[in-house]
């Protein structure tokens, strides 16, 4: 069965489908858009403004917009391009190579380790972490895996029973302990009970928790260490969950949580919505960090897997 | 990532100024700065665009181009624009004549409705208010529960029907009850939805029919980006918005998001929230968000705090021994005490402008951890010790070091660095301020 876990994603296609649902509201041609704007067939001063301003508004950031604008220009001038469409596909080629640049696994979850595969999901307050979670885990069991979850979050009021009740909804065990409780302990707990079920994987969840925050951060780190006592190489996979309409700040979620616990990828939510999840250029730009999978809704099956080229593709066609 | 606006501009005009006289071309450079510090702040593009022309029309007045601190005056422009357009004063809640005042909180998911409600509803409270929670978001799993239980923490009532009710159903009956149980303010929680899903703003907008509320509060993340005024312009156009909650703002974004949602939607930002616990919501300052989003700190909240915690005659007293150079060991614990009161370290160091991202680069960790075991070794001394810290020699940092769980190299570093902030405070009182405050701020 190993090896085979990325065929999961057999339901690419309805999956993308609605990423795509999700992005494009507006499904004009988005230099087409520009162009009409200006009524231009050609390639003008005002182009790189208007698409300067259109990558600033999708949440890219002035850097990463001025240098995204700044190497498809020069591409542009040096290859003597002149058609419009023609530098359309310069730019999303530039704008997927960042994407890419975190190497050619990237979007690629790892295979699953042995003798458990443990999946520690963090982020900041509210960006869809125990959502998502329910997401992974009915993907996983579909595939034919046991999964476990450990119900990490002990503060936020009630957050015990939200996963309690996904678990049922999955069908799935859900170790837990009462809110208040020590989440290193539920975490060990849930580790504990994983390995004597020989279960596939563990996904783990945490209270959400600001970056700047040193004591929470201190207290993922611990939980890495818990999980480590049992499963010496885990967590395998660290999952920052983050969500689309996070503005520049999330470069700075990314990092802190990345130095805290080496975040492996991003999982991006609430891309349903209208905001273009832009954010994640800078963080694959600098940070190196791969998106892994990306949140379409609030139901089980609103999963997939990221894919460069569609997310392009999406934000701009 | 820019760090402090104001030394940029600086930067720019320090470079200009070789050349002599100002020119609008000049100021064009600065306030391109200023752009740039807007939109990382997560100012929407086309609002940081119109702030910038009215900007621009008073920057290249007199005001700036005959300043001999041009830098200062386009920081005073930008300032009192962002104020004004923040909204000036404060904006306070519209109670209704005849209780109960209604109130609904909508928004995005994860937004903090929940957690916001119960917040409000504290703080209503100690203003003698008779609040009820109401639970009217049933969809996402376990929402309900956790209104139940912060209702329960607070011992403020939650009205709730479970998870099979219609949500407007249940706002309408929360409000039979309310009048029957004299309640004087109901506050809603409703589900978080997209702006776009027509049958979830189909059903705020029958809520908002049914029970006719006061207000009706957006609660926007302080992290959100340019999508804000999407969201917030739907919102508002459905709904006829009242006023916004601006949330998690006790992390390092910028805000930004609020000024884009004041400029589209024109409600004024009523509370933000600053942390996790029940009593974490303030009344909003605009002065603090926008130097805030300007990158300058939130000095005045730090200002504030301190006032707060600090008796002002044993703060003069301090001042007094700083500047004789006679502060020891023992005034120092005192006064590790009260910084302690003011709240966790980092979040402190976070607001003075500049120092929380100098010390993330120099990966500087002033941890409360630290501070518990300076304070330890400082607690394992003889009172001689503290203020004679000279006398500190080899088989009495062996002791201290025992006595506090610590090591000898431990008490070392503490006592060296006392040593070197005590210089400081020589010079200082020799009337030569140290440029590097950082430096003063973080002896340990
Ligand atoms: N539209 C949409 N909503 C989502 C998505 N993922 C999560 N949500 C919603 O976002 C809200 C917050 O989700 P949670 O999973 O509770 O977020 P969390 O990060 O666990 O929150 P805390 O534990 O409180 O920090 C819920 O209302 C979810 O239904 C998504 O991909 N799309
Ligand atoms: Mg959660």
């Amino acid at each position: 069965m190993r090896g085979r876990v990325f065929d999961l994603f057999k339901r690419k296609k309805e999956s993308e489908e609605k990423i795509e649902q999700g992005l494009t509201k507006t499904r004009q041609g988005f230099f087409g858009q520009i162009a009409s704007l200006f009524e231009m067939d050609e390639i003008t001063d005002d182009l790189w403004d208007d698409l300067e301003a259109l990558l600033i508004q999708a949440d890219l950031g002035v850097e990463t917009t001025l240098e995204v604008v700044e190497r498809t220009r020069s591409r542009v001038y040096s290859e003597r391009i002149k058609k419009i469409e023609a530098a359309e596909a310069v730019l999303k080629e530039e704008l997927v190579r960042i994407l890419r640049l975190v190497g050619s696994g990237a979007g690629e979850p790892p295979q699953l380790a042995k003798p458990l595969h443990v999946i520690l999901v963090t982020g900041v307050n509210g960006v869809g972490k125990t959502t998502s979670i329910a997401k992974l885990a009915s993907y996983y069991k579909e595939l034919g895996y046991r999964v476990v979850l450990g119900a990490g979050d002990t503060f936020r009021a009630a957050g015990v029973e939200q996963l309690k009740i996904w678990g049922e909804r999955v069908g799935v065990p859900v170790v837990s302990h009462q809110t208040g409780a020590d989440p290193g302990a539920v975490t060990f707990d849930a580790v504990q009970a994983a390995l004597a079920r020989e279960a596939d994987v563990l996904i783990l969840d945490t209270a959400g928790r600001l970056h700047t925050k040193y004591n929470l951060m201190e207290e993922l780190k611990k939980l890495r260490r818990v999980v480590q006592r049992l499963v010496p190489d885990g967590p395998q996979e660290v999952l920052l969950v983050m969500d689309a309409t996070t503005g520049q700040n999330g470069l700075l979620q990314a990092r802190h949580f990345t130095e805290a616990v080496q975040v492996t990828g991003v999982m991006l939510a609430k891309l349903d919505g209208t905001a273009k999840g832009g954010i994640v250029f800078a963080i694959a730009r600098d940070l190196g960090l791969p998106v892994q999978y990306v949140g379409t809704g609030e139901k089980l099956g609103d999963l997939a897997e990221f894919d460069p080229e569609g997310f392009v593709d999406a934000l701009f066609e | 990532m820019f760090d402090n606006l104001s030394d940029r501009l600086r930067l720019v005009f320090n470079k200009l100024s070789g050349k002599g006289k100002l020119t609008e071309e000049d100021v064009d450079i600065a306030l391109r700065e200023v752009r740039q510090a807007l939109l990382e702040a997560d100012v929407n593009y086309k609002v940081t665009k119109e702030f910038m022309a009215r900007v621009r029309e008073r920057a290249i007045g007199a005001e700036v181009l005959q300043s001999l601190t041009p830098a200062q005056q386009v920081i005073k422009i930008v300032n009192e624009e962002l104020i004004h357009l923040l909204g000036d004063g404060e904006a306070k809640l519209q109670f209704a004549n005849t209780p109960p005042t209604v109130i609904m909180m909508v928004g995005l998911q994860g937004s903090g409705k929940t957690t916001t409600t119960a917040k409000l509803a504290l703080l209503l409270r100690k203003q003698g208010h008779r609040p009820l929670l109401v639970a009217a978001d049933t969809y996402r799993p376990a929402a309900v529960d956790q209104l139940e239980t912060l209702g329960k923490q607070l011992g403020i009532p939650v009205y709730s029907e479970g998870t099979k009710a219609n949500p407007v159903d249940i706002a309408a009956h929360a409000l039979k009850r309310a009048h029957e149980v004299a309640h004087t303010v109901v506050i809603l929680d409703t589900a978080g939805r997209l702006h776009i899903n027509e049958e979830m703003m189909g059903e705020l907008s029958r809520m908002k029919e049914r029970i006719s509320p006061n207000e009706i509060l957006l609660v926007a993340d302080a992290m959100t980006g340019q999508d804000a005024v999407r969201a917030a312009g739907e919102f508002n156009q459905k709904l006829g918005l009242t006023g916004l909650i601006l949330t998690k703002l006790d992390g390092d974004a910028r805000g930004g998001a609020a000024l884009s949602i004041r400029s589209v939607t024109g409600v004024p930002v009523k509370y933000v929230g600053v942390g996790e616990k029940a009593d974490a919501l303030e009344t909003f300052h605009p002065d603090r968000l926008a130097s805030r989003i300007l990158g300058m700190g939130d000095m005045l909240t730090l200002i504030e705090k301190a006032q707060v915690e600090f008796d002002e005659k044993r703060a003069k007293e301090m001042e007094k021994k700083v500047r004789s150079a006679t502060f020891n060991l023992e005034d120092f614990l005192e006064q590790l005490q009260q910084v302690k009161k003011m709240g966790p370290l980092d979040q402190i160091l976070e607001m003075i402008p500049g120092l929380g991202s100098a010390m993330r680069a120099q990966k500087a960790t002033v941890s409360d951890n630290e501070l518990k075991r300076i304070e330890a070794i400082i607690r394992s001394m003889t009172p001689l010790e503290r203020t004679s810290p000279d006398i500190i020699k080899g088989s009495r940092r062996r002791r201290i070091a025992d006595g506090s769980g610590t090591s000898v190299q431990d008490v070392n570093m503490l006592l060296n660095q006392f040593k070197q902030m005590q210089n400081l405070m020589r010079k200082m009182s020799r009337g030569r301020i140290p440029k590097n405050i950082a430096g003063m701020m973080n002896p340990f």
